[in-house]
């Protein structure tokens, strides 16, 4: 096919931000994005957050989200849609192009059935009938592999689970039989094992009917799976277009290729000592005495080593460091810290074993005091332990600055003022500042862009390497895992399903768990996703 | 879902009873005793002990609350100290005036709050939003009183177009009482315009913010579609709420409107009975009013509780 | 924060409020006739001897209005005060403490709210004299019930940041916590909201004042002049605007302050730069 379905000209998108008491700004967001899609084909556009991805994808429906203005021209199905009336932009919304959004759950109306907005466009453009609408979308329901697809309609969004919700979404957009669909990150708020089963749906779908998609992620390896084509956006402007095979083997642009090579930082595991850092024995924890959400979990950690604590959301990992930590005094089970049992609760524990364990939290935004400066963040660890003042404080602050690259021009901003990875690296220099003999990681890079966790990452690898810290690495990502970890903890509902030595957890045989876990996590080459589907439709017909 | 409007309704009822308990105890901190307070230092032995002897001091005060709370529910509300009248028939016609002018207060001021507060989601921070929000800003800094008089004093006194004081009689036609209570209710109106549209602004942009509404958009649906569909049956529940409490919130204002124009209503009541040191009026007056505020909370919570999706098809 | 970045808003409200204050502390400096004594005939227009006219005995406006300047700001001052200790002090303490205490605070509180204060404020004020420490007494038990609930609500808000669970894990004291890391942090929300539960005390000790149950003659507040000068209106003199326009001036330009400090907090998590 030669046709064109989508062609997007010079598209410029501007909007304006109003801060309270000051005048009004012109920003640009998005300039000179052009593109060209066929009737089909699947375009996946990267990029960073505030890479101006959502808002190109939605340019499509001539719709700027907070009054963005859109320019330039976008042609689709042969006529330029910047210039038609309001009526026919309705008539195109809806009916030619539709739209899925990443959270599904805010996306549907809470007090309408599922079945009635799913149907809504398609009855609402006359494409079909009532009833044959509702026999479609049951059919769609089916071919989704979304349970009870006779009934699940006539629920509401709110009885319905996430990853479900997620494919009801798909069904609406694909409904009305549109000829382009708009996938805004659909699968990120996902758990990594239920966003394998609505890629492999969405991806069944897409191909089954022959729908053309816009398909917008910042993860790499997902959009690899599901597209044609890759369109490299960066600060709104187009870093690289290319085919699928050729943006993942043969990068040309210097951006793409560390976006392609983000995940492989080389890491030798170290072996076991003898006297580990960090011992956990038979812990069993609950909330109020009522949910138990740690079972039995033992394990060690080793000077200068990362054990890295693997899981998904409601494992219990945060939990574990909470008892670590002494916020959550275990009811069974206790803690070893360099072969002396630390107390159980914080507040029995002294000044010395409080500066020998740090904790750095996944949202750096609040873990820092908005009114406090860089220098009274870093410094305080250092006047509270060693009662380092004045000068003396200063120059050590300007030293740890320098330890996380950062340089001594921060030190008198607010955190207000840092980007996302600035303030991350600040915590880090701020638990640096106490010389701990371990530092607990929550979840540290899971907030940040691929590039920016990828230098924290490298940051705290080097500093483990010069101060001998030992990390406790709390992560739902498995490909920070094999970067970062000496041993492994893999968690599920509570218990540890798999332990030991990084080069161990990861080689087969797996437990059931393990596996699917392993399995579920998006490869960055051609055909992954196929294959897992695959295999997973041979293991359950039993061979 | 019933449990829980069911639990709402007992805690209602409870909180009704609970308050009615602290009216009472209320009346009865002052050190000494009430009969000695109301008649004053000069009074004799005898007249105070006939006086404790009437409001029943010689009890236990548990005794005197149980006793009165059973009269009142079987509608006995006592008689007044001051003129010897049953406050049940005093009540009566003034509750009934006082509904009057607070119900046609409401229904001036709930529509225009309503369309205000559309007028200010639509044109957001733009200047008819700007303009709505500075005059609410000073319209809540405002007194009643101060409101009453400029109106009576340029409407009532210096173009004559209504009468300054708010004269009512059962006999009148509607029209007649309508001109009379105009001053009282454009005052009430303005006293609860300001809060009630904020409030109303607050919630629908609430709606027309959520995600659902931009897919709904982005479907084709017409503006007013996407209102009448989607953004209508998510925000009614919010906007009756905002009505409800504000409802509350008007009937404590009709007490100083009231004095303003010397309106014959339940506020007039109950304050001239105040002055009077008339404990079994101000009690009576006291719970009516509590227990019209509770009631009117009480709805507002119970809209919440049923038209929530979540608690009406639960999993 | 330079004073070219004040808003002209904020900025008339800043100097209305200090004139206010000012008039307040040096009353009988700026009052050109005693308060209480009768120098004219009953309502008499503005001359170049009353700036203001004459009350409804005969008595300088303009004197009048600089006294209960006084009263009022002193009263409400105080009750805001007091209304403003105690419910700061309740509310940390049950956000801090939590549970049991917690649920008994949090519950009386709900249920002293459910009847309106005014109300609450007749009943009371049926059986005790209006004299001023009663009446700041009363005024400040049933306010302090809003300060409680938004004092709890920021406490517990700020109590859950990770940067308060970092100085805990650090080692800190419950000082260094309370006043390095929560109270900067709540303080703007909270001094707002002192602002506006002053302008609440005006209003509300005028309304009682009107009433004839607040602030007894012969002392005055600026509701009871409203009061006493009511039933010149209907004869068309306007005495009586003056110190309700008073009341209304002070409660604006309160609030005009209050909701400038409010956009100045929102604007700091927005970010400085």
């Amino acid at each position: 096919m030669t046709d064109t379905l989508l062609e997007v000209r010079n598209l410029r998108i501007d909007g304006t931000v109003r801060p309270p008491g000051e005048r009004p700004k012109d920003i640009n967001i998005v300039e000179g994005v052009s593109l060209t899609l066929a009737p089909g084909r699947v375009m996946g556009l990267i990029g960073e957050s505030g890479a101006g991805k959502s808002t190109v994808g939605l340019s499509t429906l001539r719709y700027g989200r907070g009054g963005l203005r859109l320019s330039g021209e976008i042609w689709l199905n042969g006529r330029n849609i910047q210039t038609i009336s309001p009526g026919q932009l309705r008539d195109l919304r809806g009916r030619e192009v539709t739209y899925v959004s990443q959270s599904a759950a805010a996306s549907f109306n809470p007090s309408i059935r599922l079945m009635d907005q799913v149907i809504e466009a398609t009855v609402l453009h006359r494409i079909m009938s009532r009833s044959e609408a509702q026999k479609r979308a049951v059919e769609l329901f089916g071919a989704l592999s979304l349970p009870e697809p006779e009934s699940i309609g006539s629920r509401y969004p709110h009885q319905v689970s996430g990853g479900q919700l997620q494919r009801v979404m798909t069904a609406m957009a694909l409904c009305p039989k549109p000829d382009l669909i708009v996938f805004d990150e659909p699968t990120t708020a996902l758990d990594v094992t239920t966003q394998i089963d609505v890629l492999a749906a969405i991806k069944t779908a897409i191909r089954h009917t022959g729908v053309a998609a816009l398909y917008i992620t910042h993860d790499l390896a997902v959009v690899a799976q599901v597209s044609d084509e890759i369109l490299v956006l960066r600060h709104g402007k187009m870093v690289e277009h290319g085919a699928v095979q050729q943006i993942i083997e043969a990068p040309r642009e210097e951006y793409t290729r560390a976006l392609v090579s983000a995940h492989s930082i080389p890491h030798e595991e170290q072996a076991a000592t003898d006297n580990p850092i960090l011992r956990l024995e038979d812990i069993t924890a609950s909330y109020e005495g009522k949910i138990q959400v740690l079972t039995d979990v033992t394990a060690e950690i080793h000077p200068g080593q990362t054990l890295a604590v693997v899981g998904e959301s409601g494992s219990g990992k945060s939990t574990l460091a909470r008892v670590v930590t002494g916020l959550l005094p275990p009811e069974r089970g206790r803690v070893l810290f360099d072969d002396q049992p630390l107390p159980p609760a914080l507040a029995d524990r002294s000044l010395e074993q409080l500066r020998e364990l740090q904790m750095i939290y996944q949202m750096a935004d609040v873990a820092m005091n908005p009114r406090q400066t860089v220098a009274t963040i870093i410094g305080r660890p250092l006047e509270m332990y060693f009662g380092i003042r004045g000068a003396e404080k200063r120059r050590r602050v300007i030293e740890l600055l320098d330890q996380i690259e950062m340089g001594e021009s921060f030190i008198d901003r607010y955190p207000a003022e840092l980007s996302g990875g600035q303030k991350q690296r600040v915590c880090i220099a701020r638990s640096l500042a106490a010389k701990p003999r371990m530092i607990i990681c929550d979840e540290v890079t899971s907030a940040l862009d691929p590039l920016v966790a990828n230098g924290i990452l490298k940051l705290l690898l080097n500093l483990q390497a010069d101060e001998g810290v030992a990390y406790m690495f709390i992560t739902h990502d498995l490909a920070t895992v094999e970067a970062i970890s000496d041993s492994i903890a893999v968690m599920y509902q509570g218990r540890l399903v798999r332990y030991g030595p990084k080069s161990e957890v990861l080689t087969p045989p797996f437990d059931d768990y393990t596996d699917l876990l392993l399995s579920s996590v998006p490869e960055l080459r051609l055909g992954w996703l196929e294959g897992v589907v695959q295999n997973r439709k041979m293991e359950s017909a039993g061979y | 879902m019933i449990r829980l409007a069911a639990q709402r309704i007992a805690l209602g009822c409870l909180l009704l009873v609970a308050a009615s308990v602290l009216i009472f105890a209320g009346t009865q901190i002052l050190p000494g005793d009430v009969a000695q307070s109301i008649l004053g230092r000069s009074a004799t032995p005898e007249s105070l002990a006939s006086l404790r002897e009437e409001l029943g001091l010689n009890k236990p005060a548990v005794q005197r609350y149980l006793d009165w709370l059973l009269a009142f529910l079987g509608g006995d509300l006592g008689t007044a100290l001051s003129n010897g009248k049953d406050i049940g028939e005093s009540v009566a016609g003034r509750l009934g005036n006082t509904l009057f002018l607070a119900g046609w207060a409401a229904a001036l001021s709930v529509p225009l709050a309503i369309f205000l507060g559309l007028l200010s989601v639509r044109y957001q921070d733009r200047t008819p939003d700007r303009m709505i929000s500075g005059l609410s800003l000073a319209s809540i800094s405002l007194p009643e009183f101060f409101i009453g008089y400029l109106l009576i004093y340029f409407l009532a006194v210096k173009l004559q177009w209504f009468p300054s004081v708010a004269t009512l009689n059962a006999d009148m036609p509607l029209g007649e009482k309508l001109r009379t209570i105009a001053l009282p209710v454009m005052v009430l109106t303005m006293v609860v315009l300001a809060h009630m549209m904020r409030m109303t602004r607050a919630a629908i942009l609430n709606v027309m913010q959520s995600a659902y509404i931009e897919t709904a958009e982005l479907k084709g649906l017409t503006p007013f579609n996407v209102i009448r569909k989607h953004a209508f049956p998510n925000a009614i529940a919010p906007i009756v709420n905002v009505v409800m409490i504000n409802l509350a919130y008007l009937v404590v204002g009709v007490v100083v409107v009231e004095v303003i124009f010397v309106y014959p209503g339940m506020g007039q009541y109950m304050v001239d009975h105040v002055s009077k040191r008339d404990v079994p009026v101000v009690q009576a007056c006291g719970t009516i009013f509590a227990a019209v505020y509770i009631g009117l909370n009480l709805v507002a919570d119970l809209v919440s509780i049923i038209s929530n999706p979540r608690l009406r098809h639960p999993k | 924060m330079t004073l070219r970045r004040i808003p002209i808003s904020a900025l008339i409200g800043l100097i209305l409020t200090g004139v206010a204050i000012f008039v307040a502390a040096f009353a009988p400096f700026l009052a050109p006739y005693s308060p209480a004594e009768t120098v004219g005939d009953v309502w008499e227009p503005a001359s170049d001897q009353f700036w203001l006219g004459t009350d409804n005995l005969g008595r300088d406006l303009l004197s009048r209005m600089i006294y209960g300047a006084r009263i009022t700001i002193f009263i409400a001052a105080a009750a805001t005060a007091l209304s403003f200790c105690v419910g700061a002090v309740a509310g940390f303490a049950a956000a801090v403490a939590g549970g049991l205490t917690d649920q008994a605070m949090s519950r009386s509180v709900d249920l002293l709210m459910s009847i309106p204060s005014l109300i609450f404020a007749l009943v009371v004020l049926s059986v005790l004299p209006s004299t001023v420490l009663i009446l700041i007494l009363v005024m400040a038990v049933l306010d302090f019930t809003r300060v409680y609930r938004l004092a709890r609500a920021v406490a517990v808000d700020v109590n859950v940041m990770d940067y308060v669970e970092a100085a805990r894990l650090r080692g800190e004291r419950l000082t260094w916590i309370v006043f390095r890391e929560i109270l900067p942090n709540a303080l703007s929300t909270l001094v707002a909201e002192l602002g506006l539960r002053f302008i609440f005390m005006v209003l509300f000790l005028s309304s009682l004042s009107f009433l004839g149950l607040g602030v007894q003659p012969p002392e005055s507040d600026w509701g009871g002049m409203v009061k006493e000068n009511k039933d010149g209106i209907i004869f068309g003199i306007p005495a009586a605007l003056i110190p309700a326009a008073a009341i209304s001036v002070l409660a604006i330009s309160v609030n005009l302050v209050a909701d400038w400090i409010l956009r100045r907090t929102s604007d700091l998590k927005g970010g400085r730069s």
